[in-house]
């Protein structure tokens, strides 16, 4: 029985039809549950703005009331479609009243402006995020690997570590970068963490909103991943009190000035500007994040705002390289893994490149 | 299910010019292999082209936390078996961000000896015999065994077929051909004496290449049992009592010893080795003591001898090489655990540099 059902799921339509899927893709709306369905296209599309808009059903994600339910979607970046493949895709959307304006739980389209400032735009902001996340078993809310019950041994052997007793997920971890690779989405390596059971993936450098886009399709490609394997994948910040590692997205930064000679006096520079709107990114920078930033477990305390070269105890690492070479990027270590990276790539371009102190 | 080995089966040469390449290196206990991934775009076959990376040495006991760079410099390439396509695992060695070697980086020092002039003429061969033991993930038992208890005493499990003798054959067939695959020269494989243990061979390999190699299946290994859901071992005696614990046997030749009158040469070798037997056990492998006990096909660990063909003997010269008069000797010394890149260059440094 399962044969004949692979075999469908695996039709090649392209030798049937010029039809394709779209899956539209958003954010719903506790800012981080994704929501998708599925639209057929007349043919392949490969450029956003030839998509059409749609709607959807916003009383049912806490968007829009019962009497009112329509919410607008409006494509902004195309994939391919690592599940269906062929010329199927994958369509990452923001969401409008349909009047025209973003509803409030709309990040990218602040962002969207921000990006479009002629500063901005000058500087060629680019993104590197370091998305953490945790596997845990589907019945039970406990990491994949963990004896139900009881704790594995303590941190120290699965950072980056091989063997049935050190990674767990890996399988979920090897398909998600083959699947991004495929998709078109700038993969850039994976790891697994300290916490056994919890892995990253990085993603970029990306430029402007292209990075957040990416970020979320990303996030989405993972979550199919785990329904597929039967596992939850939790982007919550520090999934277990105690000794345990929690799970961040470090966000590292550049922009031409940093990139060329005389860079590294632009990041220093970039750096202050930063430590004096701490809190206002601290903020921003996702829900929870508290129980995380404690000053242990390579976090520098949440109310500490410091830097340093090499240093993973900083809110802000400058990398060894960037150091030497005079110029380069950072690394804001203090956004937690459910950040929404519309907020937090527009809010340092913003703090860095157009805010006067 | 399908549909996720549909995705780690992708092969991404149809869509895309880049590849993923695994870098691997030696963690802060000198036996745990870590790894991780990067993307590069395009395909690499020259590790002198790949770029240096670093990874966070506060995390596997390498650095502290406040300077946590350690630099991996790429050293070997080999065919990723489990990504395929263009992909490739990455063999390097640590470095501090100011280019010295961290203390449990064991290959720089082994390849300046395989640089010097004097070892590079004798072209030294290597041939390791790695042998492990295979465990339950759960419970610390050997696989097949049952928990709480033992199976027959040794005897028939050497080599052995059928349900009741060979446990653990699909991880030691699948990592044989992923090894063939990745490039590593692997001669052979077999069922070790005691049941659950098995035995692969690298070789003959030149030089550093030996070192390299041999990691790369250990990490194959342990790839390959994540995957089928077991646990290896490379304690030198994981069960104590009347059964054999685990060694990897180093075969070594040199020019010298290869050519018309080499027996000669390797008799002088194996002096000069017996001279040094102490500073060589120390360096062959930590726990050994529980091993070379004398008995079970091993030498005692005080006592260095050799013979012909004698697997009681520290070193045991084989009938072909005694009977033509050249060819090489296997140290029987080190333990599963030794670290080749400290092993092979060891015995090339007393033996053709060293002077008494």
């Amino acid at each position: 029985m399962s044969l004949l059902l692979t075999d469908l799921i695996n039709l090649n339509l392209s030798d049937y039809t010029d039809k394709a899927i779209a899956e539209y893709i958003w954010v719903g709306g506790n800012g981080m549950d994704l929501r998708s369905k599925a639209k057929t296209l007349p043919a392949p599309v490969t450029d956003p703005s030839k998509l059409p808009k749609w709607n959807y059903d916003g009383s049912s994600t806490n968007q829009a009331p019962g009497q009112d339910s329509e919410v607008i979607l409006y494509p902004q970046a195309i994939f391919k479609d690592p599940f269906r493949r062929g010329n199927n895709i994958l369509v990452m959307c923001d969401t409008y009243t349909p009047a025209g304006e973003p509803i409030p739980t709309n990040k990218r389209n602040a962002a969207a402006k921000i990006f479009s400032h002629p500063d901005v735009a000058a500087e060629e902001p680019w993104y590197g995020i370091e998305q953490e996340y945790t596997l845990l078993q589907k019945n039970v809310q406990w990491p994949l690997g963990w004896p139900v019950g009881g704790y594995p041994g303590p941190q120290g052997p699965y950072y980056c570590g091989i063997g049935a007793d050190k990674a767990w997920g890996r399988d979920v971890v090897d398909a998600h970068y083959k699947a991004c690779l495929y998709a078109g989405i700038n993969i850039s390596g994976i790891n697994g963490e300290v916490m056994p059971g919890q892995w990253e993936f990085q993603v970029g450098p990306s430029i402007g909103i292209s990075a957040a886009d990416e970020l979320w399709v990303a996030r989405y490609i993972l979550e199919r991943i785990t329904e597929l394997a039967g596992v939850v994948v939790s982007f919550d910040p520090k999934p277990i009190p105690g000794d345990w590692n929690g799970a961040g997205a470090h966000t590292n930064f550049s922009t031409k000035s940093m990139r060329k000679e005389g860079g590294y006096e632009v990041i220093k520079k970039a750096i202050d500007k930063l430590g004096l709107r701490h809190k206002e990114h601290i903020a921003a920078y996702g829900e929870g994040n508290e129980r995380r930033l404690t000053g242990r477990h390579e976090t520098a305390n949440i109310n500490t705002f410091k830097w340093g070269v090499a240093d993973r105890g900083a809110s802000i690492r400058v990398g060894r390289d960037t150091h030497k070479e005079g110029k380069g990027y950072f690394e804001d270590r203090r956004p937690a893994s459910n950040m929404d990276p519309y907020v937090v790539t527009s809010m340092v371009a913003e703090t860095t490149i157009l805010w006067k102190p």
